[in-house]
């Protein structure tokens, strides 16, 4: 049994050591925010806040996460502004990756309150869309940081 | 779907999967199409269950369907909610593909409904003691002569037990207050809020988790792949993971997921190596010269009769794509002795459980089917080859189980979207007018047997009757008037190629971009604008209404292709196109910019038209077109199955890589809303338009028409040396 910190609270884990984080979450504690796309760290569909920092959880150990705290999908406020720009802007098609998208935009608007264009298109293409869907999860990041108006 | 049910049913419990707690009683589908009661469910709360046989795969038809009934019911959007497909409780309305759901299904949907409220009126009617002509209905609510009455009161939760005749009236366009708005999406907050159930998180108690074992990256369909041995001893260290085979068909099961990922990464195997696939670099020649089926498609008047004072010849090569789902499918089984449910991605439910029938060796009437949303799916992605590992392992393990197929599994056995090569040649009078269109189209057909299955002993086969496998008239000329005309259709044998399966638009790609360059040239070659060129040869108002509606939004002005040539590194280029797919009218303008040092192509902005008919939520339908003017610059740029002679080497997001973020480029979508007209498709239709724009608008930019796609900066580099 591992303890760590996820979403504030302080959870036991039945997994082993050398588990990806990814699986912990979705299986040991049926969390459906983080979900597997690749396992490579390259599509960004499983990604959670580690400490404030946007991480591929599909390849990052349970045991490397120690004390540090996880935040996933469902740890962020429920009418939190990327969530809700994001249905303003009715930008989601089948929204697998929107899981990513929206830990992803979270990370970038935290240290960066109001990017320019070219900044949201850089920090956000680590992050795969399949159906195409980036112009509206673009004008949505620009939305919930009141960049553009509705 | 109620615990008890299930108990009753002798399914499993689902965890975390709230199917609907209003459902009906299961039983072996499909459910009697010619009974309301199959359609839809009134509830005493005055809400409404509509029982629709169309899968949400992403694309909003769980939206817009629902608008139709609402409409229909004269019920509000948010007191209608519809369940996942399910063999035991939804209607079998046919497959979710070919862009189908509102043009097929609207009706179905519409119709019902409407019969459903002249029964609900009746009822209301000896209730009020008023006439059925003096009710009036909102939200469900009935008032008359004074006094109302809801639906939910009238009926709630009990059964019509009426006929579907389908005769009700339904009503007319001009008095819609649903159909045609702009509702948002239902699924939209709990897929932003992570309560959102995707395949991925469905789970079964007492379940095991699978992963298959095969080569990384498929060899030639009918090849399969040859085990030549197993080390069973190799996973020993994993506590509880066993080794599952069936002849060919292998797998693990292990008690957690990350024991049975690496199981099937450790478990050793020799495969017989033996190649079975052309070289990568000889794919196009060897297709060209095989003997083929041939098949004139489509031929009028006489092409040796045609006034040629203009003749231009294009012979393009498009590459093999994959559907690339951003999760790879996954799959739930539960097999026992006399009966199986099995949760899947699949397109088709009814379809997908017959051909398990066949691999389990149960009736279909003793497998339940459901279907739960994965990512999107684009087409025939592995989803019933995944539901068929996953049932052929519960089977074997004796288990339910989980199987999640891993990304080299998804890319690495996809059923891709076939290569073509088109040759095309149009010719022209020397007043502009098109007098003779002829094309030749090379492909082979789509595979029948899932790999699943062949690996377990049956032979490789090609789905009969593919009508979408061949060369489309409807792409190919049917836009102009054009008096001599040749369609030929050159099929391939599956055998020896890739597994093939309709991927977002069947082949319409690769036949505009020779079709709509060969068109664009002639433009070029008759120093015309390319807009007026193509007005000039067009009577139909369908194909005149898209063809202005984008040029207007992209603010086209009158032009001649490559009328500027420049000696800069950075040139950038604008380029026009029509295309459709099965139905529909789809035109498309790119704004594109080639670095001739590097060869790179960029996607500047992209505008779409598409006239679909009556279009039930616009909203949607842009996202639609939006999505696909995406992936097309997506598919025309950088995607490109590549394989060598033993089998196939794109097995991720880097080796076959997809449009980023910051590649992407601005769009504007277009409907043409044509509320009085049958609703059409609605999902693929500009795509074919938008190939043909970019490669336009590369002519325009580079003075270059290319043979081939992607347009990668190696290919580029080297056309533009040819020049």
């Amino acid at each position: 049994m591992a303890t760590i910190r996820v979403n504030g609270r302080q959870r036991e884990v039945p997994s082993a050591p050398d588990t990806p984080l990814l699986y912990v979450l979705m299986n040991d504690l049926e969390l459906k925010g983080p979900r597997f796309g690749c396992g490579l760290a390259q599509c960004g569909s499983c990604s959670v806040l580690i400490d404030g920092v946007e991480t591929r959880s599909c390849v990052t150990p349970l045991r490397s996460v120690g004390s540090k705290s996880i935040t996933t999908l469902e740890g962020l406020p429920a009418d939190n502004p990327v969530s809700r720009a994001m249905t303003a802007e009715q930008a989601v098609q089948c929204g697998y990756c929107f899981n990513g998208m929206i830990i992803k935009a979270t990370e970038l608007l935290s240290k960066n309150k109001k990017p320019t264009e070219p900044q949201i298109r850089t920090a956000m293409k680590g992050h795969l869309c399949r159906c195409g869907n980036y112009p509206r999860i673009l004008r949505a990041i620009q939305r919930a940081a009141g960049v553009v108006n509705a | 779907m109620l615990r008890r049910e299930f108990l009753k049913a002798g399914g499993a419990i689902i965890i975390g999967f709230q199917l609907n707690a209003q459902t009906r009683t299961p039983v072996a589908g499909p459910p009697n199409a010619n009974q309301i009661d199959t359609w839809l469910a009134i509830h005493a709360d005055n809400t409404a269950t509509f029982y629709v046989g169309f899968a949400e795969l992403g694309q909003g038809n769980s939206t817009a369907l629902l608008q139709i009934a609402a409409e229909e019911l004269d019920l509000g959007l948010d007191q209608l909610s519809t369940i996942n497909l399910d063999t035991h409780v939804t209607p079998n309305q046919g497959g979710t593909y070919s862009s189908a759901s509102i043009a097929r299904g609207g009706p179905q949907v519409r119709t019902a409904a409407a019969e459903a409220r002249q029964a609900l009126l009746k009822m209301a009617s000896a209730q009020l003691g008023a006439q059925v002509d003096q009710l009036t209905v909102a939200r469900g609510i009935v008032s008359g002569g004074g006094r109302t009455v809801t639906y939910g009161a009238l009926i709630g939760d009990k059964q019509f037990n009426l006929a579907f005749t389908g005769n009700a009236p339904v009503k007319k366009p001009a008095e819609y207050k649903i159909v045609g708005q702009r509702p948002a999406r239902k699924d939209t907050p709990a897929k932003v809020n992570a309560s959102y159930a995707y395949l991925q998180h469905a789970r079964i108690p007492g379940m095991l988790h699978a992963r298959i074992v095969r080569p990384r990256g498929q060899r030639a369909y009918g090849a399969g792949a040859k085990i030549v041995s197993v080390n069973e001893a190799s996973i020993q260290n994993i506590p509880g993971a066993r080794v599952l085979r069936k002849e060919d068909f292998l797998g693990v099961v292990a008690n957690t997921e990350w024991d049975a990922v690496k199981a099937a990464q450790q478990l050793q195997v020799t495969w017989d190596n033996t190649p079975s696939l052309p070289a990568f670099d000889k794919l196009f020649t060897q297709m060209r010269a095989e003997k083929t089926e041939d098949r004139i498609v489509l031929e009028r008047g006489n092409l040796a009769s045609a006034n040629a004072a203009h003749t231009v010849t294009r012979v393009v090569r498009g590459p093999y794509q994959m559907h690339a789902p951003f999760a790879p499918n996954g799959a739930l089984a539960d097999v026992k002795a006399d009966s199986a449910l099995i949760i899947t991605s699949s397109q088709d439910v009814y379809a997908t459980r017959q051909q398990l029938a066949r691999v389990l060796g149960l009736t279909q009437q003793q497998i339940r089917v459901q279907y739960a949303e994965g990512a999107g799916t684009y087409g025939h992605s592995c989803y019933d080859d995944c539901a068929q590992a996953a049932a052929l392992l519960s089977q074997l393990a004796g288990k339910p189980v989980r199987l999640q197929f891993m990304r080299h599994d998804e890319h690495g056995w996809d059923l891709y979207g076939p290569a073509h090569i088109g040759e095309c040649k149009a010719t022209a009078d020397a007043q502009g007018k098109l007098t003779s269109y002829e094309y030749h189209g090379w492909q082979h057909n789509w595979a029948n047997v899932e790999t699943s299955e062949q690996l377990t002993g049956v032979a490789a086969a090609e789905r009969p009757g593919a009508a979408a496998a061949q060369v489309s008239p409807l792409n190919l000329g049917s836009m102009y008037v054009i008096p001599n005309l040749k369609l030929v259709n050159h099929k391939v044998s599956v055998q020896g190629y890739l597994r093939g399966a309709w991927l977002r638009s069947p082949l319409d790609l690769s036949f505009s971009f020779a079709s709509e360059q060969a068109i664009d040239h002639l433009a070029f070659e008759l120093g015309l604008d390319p807009y007026e060129f193509r007005k000039r040869n067009m009577t139909d108002v369908r194909w005149l209404g898209v063809l202005d509606a984008v040029a207007q939004a992209a603010k086209w002005t009158p032009r001649k292709p490559y009328a500027n040539p420049s000696n800069a590194n950075l040139v950038t280029g604008r380029g026009i196109g029509l295309g459709t797919h099965l139905q529909s009218w789809g035109a498309a303008v790119a704004d594109i910019e080639v670095n001739k040092q590097t060869g790179k192509v960029r996607a500047k902005h992209m505008y779409g038209a598409l006239d679909a008919g009556q279009v039930v939520n616009p909203g949607i339908v842009e996202a639609q077109i939006t999505g696909q003017l995406v992936q097309t610059v997506s598919r025309l740029l950088l995607e490109e199955v590549k394989f060598n002679e033993t089998g196939v080497t794109t097995l991720d997001w880097n080796s076959y890589p997809v449009l980023r973020f910051d590649e992407c480029p601005e769009v504007t979508p277009v409907v043409v809303q044509r509320l009085t007209e049958r609703s059409s498709g609605a999902g693929e239709e500009t795509m074919a338009a938008a190939s043909a724009a970019m490669a336009n608008a590369f002519f325009d930019a580079t003075g270059v028409r290319m043979e081939e796609y992607p347009l990668t900066p190696a290919r580029v580099l080297a056309a533009l040396k040819k020049k």
